[in-house]
């Protein structure tokens, strides 16, 4: 199978380049994580991020032929060769397809992500109803693999400034959670012209979650409680 | 050149459930920890765990503590010591209900209360029925629980360290342990982290076996940096293979399938746990139904046009059930089996899951070893927790949902020790030894320094194939021999494996060489263990000893690097407040 893959390594190199490879896979390399492992045990200096080969740690999110995915979870049998492989894109690269994080991390720690509630503990649980709870679905799923914030126009443009639509789903994951009794001030720290409302609907994060979770679902209900709040 | 040094008064290696909990105490201690992890916390294997995590709330049906307590020992086919068994089920609920007010998103009943499931091996009235006892979020209790442990560790301002790797412990000539050496991975620095203070909570390392439910970065790195300074490691060949991994594949498909009615079938379609375990059935302990299906497999009733697996139905629970209980699982089931079980069975086969064995600790995450004069002593300035560590809760077999609460318990117990031992001023800040890092700098010289040799992935796939095929589900006389010539022959090979990458930033390949060293003591003292273990207990199982032997095996193994050498230690049997559970044969 044929395949075209970004390479970059600061030690050696002044500019990224393409790679082709040309390998022989096996019946049992079924995702394209498979490939890729076949990939460096011929080439020990292709570097990648992955670890639990089933979709749920988020390490190996890329650009697989132009789309953001998780090569673990990405069928070969679904992908057109030659299949072309880059970092995701807008992300400081480190070296081959491992890119620096940092600041998508430091948006999703902007959103004060743990529930806020301090009313004395209970002695038992603090009660929930199962439809109370049911809203946390879409929502709690999120792997943090950066699929969507980097398929985002708006995040390429203002990483710094947009919370970006990873963050933004947990901002409201948060919000949605009745145990949480912060939600004014959850809502105070997106009021702003960029952190929440750089997001202009354009889908690309629903597009790509691995998870089939919706941003831009919970980005709009941000945006409802905000103009409510007005009102 | 002189390495960097930094100080701290406690270092946490890894940052799954349990460093992530244990972190959590010290970092509300105001102490100056550093978290250490490969990966960003939240891409730990705990995340991977499905099916709940156990409590005798009683939310849904009366249980209590005593009877989770007997289950676990049972479970543990009577290896495991009752004394921290009684600790771990006693506080169980104290550590659900607080991980619930951290925010933890539990299922609910129509009441309110956490949603508890079956789960295999754990019962009502001291085995009479199964019990509701696996509290859970879907089929997603661990990435629930991780990213629940890591943003409360947010809250907490605790200091991560992410993508470094812990190399080696540093002993001093007191044997006290007084920092570890990391390699930090975007610029390949190698530094020693000094502390008072070392907690290793570093996963499982199912990566030894060639077909296994474990994240590619569970290398058992914390057995291999005790081995190496030194330190025993305990009950090595107990693991459990999941009787549901997909076939193939190796993904795991949670026991709580069949908590929540699914069941297994052979080719004749013949539900055969009734056989094997005619009171609960599918939900008897994990080492029984693997062994229940790998002896259908062997008799020729395994399905599929080579017989080999066995099918998991779940389609009579409903679409309803399915896409609220076990959401995930038809997601893996659809992507690595092709199969909706909604309409059909999944393809399963028993899979390596979990190491029960590990590094010796007792309730406190000490670091334990015989003093030589019959006794143990306590490893000063080492703790361990977690899939890492031996307590040993587990025994020769763990029950589904144990491991969760395992790494809350005794996460939280021994960042609580850490903590008292800092402020008793048992530990202090020792001067580090004046050779410290140099053997660290000679593992690193010798991967540079390579022009070539054997490549790092085939001596690895060999460790994997020789550990399949050598130390399986069923374990024969003369292929545990043959195992231990030919593990120490890979062992041999390692040491002078080659890396063509000798690059600086992010060099994966020279990681994945270190972590070979790690799956390299964990294979050896696996291999070496079962061959000297002549009974079968738990996952333990011999054809040529076809029992359990309590008079003379109900002990645990220490295996020791140096000398190659095992010791033995008694099980305490002994519980901390009630009657001692006497071994009984273990019916189902």
């Amino acid at each position: 199978m044929r395949f075209q893959i970004y390479r970059f390594n600061p030690d050696q190199d002044s500019a990224p380049h393409m790679q082709e490879y040309d390998i022989a896979l096996e019946p049992t390399d079924r995702m394209l994580l498979d490939a890729l492992m076949r990939i460096k045990t011929v080439d020990d200096t292709f570097s990648f991020r992955r670890s639990c080969r089933e979709g749920v740690c988020g390490s190996d999110a890329m650009n697989i032929n132009g789309k953001n995915g998780l090569a673990c979870i990405t069928p070969l049998a679904d992908v057109q060769e030659p299949v072309v492989i880059r970092p995701l894109p807008g992300m400081p690269v480190i070296r081959d397809l491992i890119v620096d994080m940092s600041q998508f991390f430091k948006q999703y720690h902007s959103v004060t992500p743990y529930v806020i509630n301090d009313t004395p503990r209970p002695d038992g649980e603090r009660l929930q109803s199962p439809e109370d709870r049911e809203e946390l679905n879409g929502l709690y799923e999120c792997i943090l693999c950066a699929c969507c914030s980097t398929a985002c126009p708006s995040f390429w443009w203002n990483p710094d400034k947009f919370v970006g639509p990873a963050g933004l789903l947990q901002a409201y994951r948060f919000i949605a959670d009745t145990r949480d009794h912060a939600t004014n001030d959850r809502l105070d720290n997106l009021e702003d012209p960029y952190r929440l409302f750089r997001c202009h609907s354009i889908m690309n994060c629903v597009d790509v979650c691995p998870k089939n979770l919706n941003p831009t679902k919970a980005i709009g209900k941000i945006k409802g409680l905000m103009l409510k709040r007005v009102l | 050149m002189a390495m960097t040094i930094r100080q701290f008064d406690a270092v946490v290696v890894g940052a799954g459930g349990s460093g992530l909990r244990a972190a959590l105490q010290l970092a509300e201690s105001n102490l100056r920890v550093a978290v250490l992890s490969k990966v960003f916390p939240t891409r730990s294997h705990t995340v991977a765990a499905q099916g709940g995590v156990s409590a005798s709330l009683g939310n849904d049906e009366p249980d209590n503590w005593h009877w989770h307590m007997y289950d676990t020992v049972k479970g543990s086919d009577y290896l495991g010591d009752q004394d921290a068994i009684e600790y771990m089920c006693r506080k169980a609920n104290e550590v659900v209900i607080e991980l619930e007010h951290f925010g933890m998103p539990f299922d609910r009943l129509d009441n309110g209360k956490i949603y508890q499931r079956p789960f295999g091996g754990h019962t009502s009235n001291y085995g009479e029925r199964p019990v509701k006892r696996a509290c859970a979020a879907a089929d997603r209790t661990g990435h629930a629980m991780l990213h629940t442990l890591y943003q409360r560790n947010v809250r907490a301002n605790t200091q991560f360290f992410v993508e470094w790797m812990a190399l080696d412990l540093i002993r001093d000539a007191d044997g006290d342990v007084v920092g570890v050496v990391a390699l930090e991975m975007e610029t390949g620095e190698v530094m020693i982290f000094q502390a008072k203070a070392t907690l290793l909570a570093t996963g499982g390392a199912g990566r030894i076996y060639a077909a296994s439910t474990n994240a590619f970065i569970n290398t058992g790195d914390g057995l291999g940096m005790v081995a190496r300074a030194g330190i025993p490691l305990q009950d090595m060949e107990f693991w459990q293979f999941h009787p549901t991994g997909v076939a193939g594949a190796g993904v795991l498909i949670t026991e709580g399938v069949r908590g929540e009615g699914g069941f297994l079938l052979n080719k004749n379609g013949e539900r055969f746990m009734e056989r094997y375990a005619p009171t609960v059935k599918d939900l008897a302990g994990r080492d029984v139904v693997a062994r229940a299906m790998a002896t259908e497999i062997k008799e020729g009733r395994g399905c599929g046009k080579d017989a080999d697996h066995i099918l998991l139905k779940l389609d009579h629970l409903g679409a309803d059930v399915i896409d609220k209980r076990l959401p995930g699982i038809r997601e893996i089931a659809k992507k690595f089996a092709n199969v909706d079980p909604v309409k059909d069975p999944i393809p399963v086969v028993p899979t390596c899951h979990y190491m029960m064995g590990g590094i010796p600790t007792n309730i406190g995450g000490q670091v334990i070893v015989p003093d030589g004069k019959g006794g143990e002593q306590v490893i000063r300035g080492l703790y361990a927790a977690g899939e890492c560590a031996c307590v040993s809760v587990h025994g020769a077999n763990r029950l589904g949902t144990n491991s969760l609460l395992d790494l809350l318990v005794f996460g939280k117990s021994s960042g609580d020790q850490v903590v008292h031992d800092l402020a008793s001023d048992t530990l202090t800040q020792k001067p580090l030894p004046a050779d410290a890092g140099d053997y660290t700098r000679a593992r690193l010289a010798r991967l540079d320094g390579a022009k070539s040799g054997e490549s790092v992935a085939e001596v690895g796939a060999e460790l994997r194939r020789t550990m399949q095929l050598h130390c399986g589900v069923f374990r024969f006389p003369d292929s545990l021999t043959e195992g231990v010539r030919k593990i120490r022959e890979v062992a041999d090979r390692a040491a002078n494996s080659f890396i063509a990458d000798k690059s600086k930033v992010f060099n994966t390949a020279r990681v994945e060489a270190l972590e070979l060293d790690n799956l390299v003591e964990t294979a050896v003292s696996t291999m070496i263990s079962a061959d000297a273990r002549h009974e079968s207990r738990g996952a333990h199982d011999r054809s040529d000893y076809p029992s359990r032997d309590d008079a003379a095996w109900m002990k645990h193994t220490l295996w020791f690097k140096e000398g190659d050498k095992l010791e033995y230690k008694p099980v305490k049997l002994k519980p901390m407040t009630v009657e001692s559970f006497e071994p009984k044969a273990r019916v189902y």
